[in-house]
């Protein structure tokens, strides 16, 4: 059974969801992804916690402006309708509850909705950046992950080992097998690889899967 | 009213040993680089200042800018929130040396610390580290029934910073996203120094696109084609440029 989500496909799957006029934060990394897989006829407005509202594609290589970069400190462009702004603006979007969604990446998710998403613990320099502002105020905050780490365990867990971004914060999980709601302190699966048994999925799940209704199959072009 | 100062080595001049230095960017967008190796530049010829501690998004890149401040041992801590970047080894090898100080600020928090320090806001409350090891030893309070923490506001004695085009009485504007932390930190510091791409007379700016006012500013120089970070490590340039 190896059947699991690439990457892209997580990020189309969470793209999904995106709708159309949304203003939208998207993580460092694998969430970075979910910009290119809007729908046809949807466009989702783009916040960057460093000063911008609607920034576009990467410019081609050697036509970066280094004065237009995203919180990755990546050169991108911008759309019409774009607008720049201080931090403390753009905070404001953010703790403020203006954002509509935010997808971040994940170490570990609690069945409780708490992420820890910033530190792998005492060793090394840490570093947090605007991770823990964005886990509060955006209505929606979800999560796109791989479902278990390189050796296998489960991210998806009771309790979060790790040290927490934020407490009771996440709302919905994309991962390579599964799309799941955290919703009254407990995971509630909604959609499923169809090759995988509800047994193979809840193996690979470090806490239990409710089910509300239906599970429907988690069905994901080629990519 | 004339806020421009002569040269780079008088915009930096007042600062002394032990102070807290707000320096604006993130990343290389708007970072003033040429202020920074100037206060550099300082340093190697009279030993002074040192022991600063330094406020920034980052924590330097390569081996210019921020990074070059730190490489040099003028920094006794830094407050950042994210203290990582391509080539971080400058401030990485001194951090795990023991050698600087961190005090690791969620971006948010870091923005409204100083926002609030501008604007003699003593501390206010962020939903913001809640429950996170950055929230330890601070207050907490429940309003509306959701729980909040205390922050308390940043202030410095110098603010480096860089704009667009500035006016001889300190009004600024930024360029794109260069913008970032540079406004909040002209408001905070005591004393806040501007390195402008173009400076001009007052009245060149038109009133509506101010985006900092004057009075949060108090020296001005015009730095017609300042350094980028980005380029500088792209082309893998150390302080002292071209030396």
């Amino acid at each position: 059974m190896s059947a699991r989500l690439s990457s892209n496909q997580i990020a189309w799957r969470a793209a999904q969801d995106i709708a159309d006029g949304a203003y939208v934060n998207l993580g460092i990394g694998l969430p970075e992804k979910v910009a290119q897989y809007q729908p046809p006829g949807r466009e989702a407005i783009f916040h960057t916690e460093n000063g911008i509202l609607n920034f576009g594609e990467p410019p081609p290589k050697g036509e970066e402006d280094w004065d237009l970069i995203n919180a990755g400190k990546r050169a991108v462009t911008l759309k019409p309708g774009a607008a720049f702004f201080h931090h403390a603006d753009s905070f404001a979007m953010v703790r403020g509850g203006h954002l509509d969604v935010a997808i971040l990446g994940a170490y570990e998710v609690a069945e409780n909705g708490d992420l820890a998403n910033w530190s792998t613990g005492p060793k090394g320099v840490p570093a947090v950046g605007g991770a823990m502002d964005l886990v509060h105020g955006a209505k929606r905050v979800a999560v796109i992950t791989d479902h278990v780490t390189k050796d296998g365990k489960p991210k998806l867990l009771k309790r979060c080992t790790l040290p927490l971004t934020g407490v009771g914060c996440v709302t919905r999980i994309y991962t390579s097998l599964a799309v799941i709601d955290v919703a009254g302190g407990r995971f509630v699966l909604r959609e499923k690889l169809a090759s995988l048994s509800l047994d193979e999925l809840q193996a690979q799940t470090g806490a239990p899967l409710a089910i509300e209704g239906g599970v429907a199959d988690l069905v994901v072009p080629e990519l | 009213m004339d806020k421009r100062v002569a040269s780079l080595a008088d915009a930096v001049s007042t600062i002394e040993d032990g102070m807290t230095v707000m320096i604006g960017g993130f990343g290389g967008a708007g970072a003033p680089i040429e202020l920074i190796h100037a206060l550099i530049d300082r340093y190697r010829a009279t030993g002074h200042p040192g022991g600063l501690t330094v406020i920034n998004n980052n924590a330097g890149n390569g081996h210019v800018g921020l990074a070059a401040l730190i490489e040099a041992g003028m920094v006794r801590k830094l407050v950042c929130s994210f203290p990582r970047s391509a080539d971080p080894v400058v401030f990485t090898e001194l951090y795990l040396g023991g050698k600087i100080e961190l005090e690791l600020v969620p971006q948010g928090t870091l923005a409204e610390r100083i926002r609030a320090g501008g604007a003699g806001i003593p501390a206010f409350y962020t939903p913001t580290s809640f429950g996170t090891d950055l929230a330890k030893g601070k207050p907490v309070a429940e309003f509306d029934g959701r729980s909040y923490v205390q922050e308390r506001w940043l202030k410095a004695d110098v603010a480096l910073v860089k704009a667009e085009t500035a006016d001889t009485h300190g009004n600024l504007t930024f360029r794109a996203a260069a913008r970032n932390f540079n406004p909040l930190m002209c408001m905070a510091a005591a004393e806040t120094v501007v390195q402008a791409r173009r400076v001009v007379e007052a009245g060149a700016i038109d009133p509506e696109t101010v985006v900092t006012p004057g009075i949060f500013v108090q020296k001005v120089l015009e730095v017609p084609d300042p350094a980028q970070e980005e380029d500088l490590n792209l082309a893998h340039a150390r302080y002292p440029l071209g030396g």
